[in-house]
C-alpha cells in the first residue's frame, strides 16, 4: 500500500491537483471550486468538533499542494452524504462525490487516518455484505462495537438493547444471525462472480489511470 | 381610435426605460420616424427607480429629464405607453407588428392636479414602489412620470370610485369609455430593449426572502433610501419599521449560480458599495454595513470606487457567500456561513438582509414574436438569424445605466442601417 503511496507521490511530485484530477473519482471537479464557502456553509455537521477541515478549505489545500494533510485528514470520512452542498453549488460541483472519492483514494494508496470510525464501518459491511450477499447485522454492530475493545464493545451494547429488542419483536433482526444462521442469497455463486468482475474492471480501471 | 403614422422606413423601439429611449433618441435626431412602445403608463423603466447612480452618486431624475427634453423637442418621435407587441410578421425592410393598447381613462387634458387621486378611496398595491407600499387607485405612477398624465386603474372601472374620479376632474380628463385597442404598423427594423426584471429572491429558498420581512431585495432597498419613496427616504425596516442602522448586503443572490442564473449581473457588487454610500449617509457612525462577497467584481473604472468604500471604517466586508438566514428572537435576520478567511462558523445579525439579486433578462419566457435567438441565460445574441431585430441594452446582457446606454447607440445605428437600405430601394 505505502508502496502505491509513494509512487504516485513520486508520479506527481508537486502536482496535488493534477493527481487528484487523475486518480481520486471525481477528481476533475475541485478546479472548478470558486471558494464561496457556501457548501461549508451548509454543512449540517458541527465541522468545528469532529473536522480537520471543511470541504471549501479541502478544495484549496489540494490546490495548494498540500499532500499529506489531505490524505490524512478525516474531513471525507465524516461526510454524512446529506447532499446538502452538492444541490446548492452554485458550481454544480458534486462536493459529495468529490469527498467519496478523495476518502478512496486515500484508503487505497494507505494513507487514510487509522481506526476512523466510518472507514471502519465501510470495510466491516463491505466484508459483512458481500459474503453471503445479505448484511448479518448482528455482526455488523458485534463488529462496530466492540472495535475499540471489550470494556467498551459492552458498554455500548448495553446502551442499544432496546433498540436491539425492537428490531427483533419487529422480525428485523434475528438473534440466530449470532451464530451464523443467516438470511442470504439464492445464488450466492452469482453475486460472488459478480463482484468478482466488478473488482477485476476496477482494478483494470485504477491501474490504467496508475499507468498513464 | 389611435393613429400612429409608420412606414417601412419607421424604426420600431420596443421598451421604453433608458437603452430604449436612447435608441429611439439617437434615430430620431438622425431624422428618422420611431414609434417607442412602453407598456407601463411611463417611461424610464427601471432606471427611474433608482434612488441614485454609481459612481458619481448623482440622481436619475438629472439624466432622464434631458432625455425628455430631448424627446418632446423631436416631433419623429410618437410614444406609445401602456402598449405591448403582441405579434410580429414580415421580414428584415418590411415588418408588420401589431400593438395591444390599454386604456389609460385618462385623456391629454390631464394637467396631474391630482384631484382624482384625492377622490378615489381604493387603494392598489404600488408597483413603482416594488409593492412595498399601497397607492391611490388614481395615480401618478412617481414624480418624474412622463407622460406627465394620471392612470385610472382598470380594477375600479365600472365602480363608483371610478364615477367619483370622473366627478373630481375639472378639465374633462377622466375617460371611462376608453376600450382596450389592437393596432398594427409599420416598420422596417425593431430594436428590442424590454430590459432585465430582478431575480425572483423566493427561489433562493435558504436566504427566505418570503418568509422573514427584513430580507429584501437591493431594488427595494432603492426605494426604502429615495425621498419619493414610501418611507420617505429613511432606512426603516419592514417588520417594525426600526431603523435599520446594521445592514448586511449578500452578493451574488441568484447570479453566478447554475441553480438559479448562471451569469455574472455585473451591476450588483456596484449597487451594494453605492449603497453603502445610503446607509452612511443617513446614520453616519452608527449606520454599519457588512458586505457578503464572493469576490468584488468592480469592473474596470470602478475599481476606485470600491477603494474608497473599503477606507469606511462603518463598513466591512466578509469573504462568504451566505448559506442561510435565520432570524432571531427580536426578528433581526441572522446570516449563517463560513468565512473563507479562516474557514470559521459565523451567526450575525444584522437589522436588515438585503439581498444584491441579479439581473434576469425580460425577454426570458416573454413570447417574442417572430424569430430571436438568444443564450443560454435568455439574453438576446447579436445574430443574422435576427434580420432586421437588434437587442439593445439589458436585453442582451446584464449592464448598468451607462454601458445600456452605449448598447442602445449601438442598436440603433444598426437599424438606421437598414431603414437608410430600404429608402435607397424606395427612391
Amino acid at each position: 500500500m505505502s508502496d502505491l503511496n509513494q509512487q504516485m507521490a513520486a508520479k506527481y511530485q508537486n502536482n496535488f491537483l493534477r493527481e487528484i484530477e487523475e486518480q481520486a473519482e471525481m477528481g476533475e471537479w475541485v478546479k472548478m471550486c470558486m471558494q464561496c464557502g457556501l457548501c461549508s456553509g451548509s454543512c449540517p455537521t458541527n465541522f468545528h468538533a469532529g473536522w480537520d477541515h471543511p470541504p471549501q478549505e479541502l478544495f484549496m489545500m489540494i490546490r495548494a499542494g498540500k499532500r499529506d494533510e489531505v490524505l490524512k485528514s478525516n474531513s471525507m470520512w465524516m461526510c454524512t452524504s446529506c447532499y446538502n452542498c452538492y444541490v446548492r453549488c452554485p458550481r454544480k460541483v458534486p462536493v459529495t462525490h468529490v469527498m467519496h472519492g478523495l476518502a478512496e483514494y486515500a484508503y487505497r494508496i494507505g494513507q487514510s487516518p487509522k481506526n476512523q470510525p466510518t472507514q471502519h464501518l465501510s470495510k466491516t459491511f463491505w466484508d459483512n455484505a458481500t459474503k453471503t450477499g445479505r448484511v448479518n447485522e448482528v455482526k455488523l454492530t458485534q463488529s462496530l462495537y466492540f472495535k475499540d475493545g471489550i470494556g467498551s464493545g459492552i458498554k455500548k451494547a448495553m446502551e442499544m438493547q432496546a433498540v436491539a429488542l425492537g428490531l427483533v419483536k419487529a422480525g428485523r433482526l434475528n438473534p440466530l444471525e449470532a451464530v451464523g444462521i443467516a438470511h442470504k442469497c439464492k445464488d450466492i455463486k452469482g453475486i460472488h462472480a459478480m463482484l468478482a468482475k466488478a473488482n477485476e474492471l476496477e482494478a483494470q480501471h485504477k491501474a490504467e489511470k496508475a499507468k498513464a | 381610435m389611435t393613429s400612429v403614422v409608420a412606414t417601412n422606413q419607421t424604426i420600431l423601439v420596443v421598451g421604453g426605460g433608458i437603452s430604449g429611449m436612447t435608441a429611439a433618441l439617437e434615430a430620431a435626431e438622425t431624422g428618422k420616424q420611431v414609434v417607442l412602445v412602453e407598456k407601463n403608463p411611463y417611461l424610464g423603466g427601471r432606471t427611474v427607480q433608482l434612488y441614485r447612480y454609481f459612481p458619481k452618486m448623482c440622481h436619475p431624475t438629472c439624466g432622464l429629464e434631458i432625455n425628455l427634453r430631448r424627446l418632446k423637442a423631436n416631433p419623429r418621435i410618437q410614444v406609445l405607453t401602456l402598449a405591448e407587441v403582441t405579434g410580429i410578421s414580415g421580414d428584415r425592410g418590411a415588418y408588420s407588428v401589431s400593438v395591444k393598447l390599454k386604456p389609460r381613462h385618462v385623456n391629454s387634458n390631464c394637467t396631474a392636479c391630482g384631484e382624482c387621486g384625492r377622490a378615489v378611496q381604493t387603494e392598489i398595491a404600488d408597483e413603482f414602489n416594488y409593492n412595498l407600499g399601497k397607492i391611490k387607485a388614481a395615480y401618478l405612477p412617481s414624480s418624474m412620470a412622463y407622460p406627465q398624465r394620471y392612470v385610472i386603474d382598470a380594477s375600479i372601472i365600472g365602480t363608483a370610485d371610478a364615477e367619483r374620479a370622473k366627478a373630481a376632474c375639472k378639465y374633462d380628463a377622466v375617460d371611462l369609455e376608453q376600450q382596450e385597442e389592437t393596432i398594427s404598423l409599420n416598420a422596417g427594423a425593431i430594436v428590442w430593449a424590454t430590459g432585465w426584471q430582478p431575480y425572483a429572491a423566493e427561489k433562493i429558498v435558504y436566504y427566505g426572502y418570503d418568509r422573514f420581512a427584513n430580507v429584501i431585495t437591493n431594488v427595494e432597498f432603492e426605494r426604502l433610501a429615495d425621498p419619493h419613496g414610501p418611507t420617505g427616504g429613511k432606512i426603516l425596516r419592514p417588520s417594525d419599521g426600526k431603523e435599520a442602522k446594521n445592514v448586511a448586503f449578500i452578493q451574488c443572490a441568484g447570479s453566478r449560480d447554475e441553480n438559479h442564473l448562471r451569469h455574472c449581473s455585473r451591476f450588483c457588487c456596484m449597487a451594494s458599495l453605492k449603497q453603502t454610500h445610503y446607509v452612511q449617509e443617513a446614520f453616519g457612525d452608527a449606520g454599519k454595513s457588512t458586505i457578503y462577497y464572493i469576490d468584488i467584481r468592480a469592473i474596470d473604472r470602478f475599481e476606485d470606487f470600491y477603494q474608497k468604500v473599503k477606507t469606511n471604517p462603518n463598513v466591512s466586508f466578509v469573504k462568504s457567500k451566505v448559506a442561510r438566514i435565520t432570524e432571531d428572537k427580536a426578528g433581526n435576520p441572522v446570516c449563517n456561513g463560513v468565512n473563507v478567511e479562516g474557514y470559521k462558523r459565523y451567526a450575525t445579525a444584522h437589522d436588515l438582509v438585503v439581498l444584491a439579486v441579479g439581473m434576469e433578462p425580460s425577454v426570458k419566457g416573454m413570447d417574442i414574436p417572430g424569430e430571436v435567438m438568444s443564450d443560454s441565460s435568455g439574453f438576446i445574441m447579436a445574430d443574422p438569424a435576427n434580420a432586421g431585430i437588434f437587442g439593445a441594452g439589458c436585453a442582451t446582457n446584464a449592464l448598468d445605466v451607462n454601458r445600456a446606454v452605449q448598447s442602445a447607440t449601438a442598436a440603433a445605428l444598426r437599424a438606421i442601417q437598414v431603414v437608410n437600405k430600404v429608402a435607397r430601394a424606395e427612391a
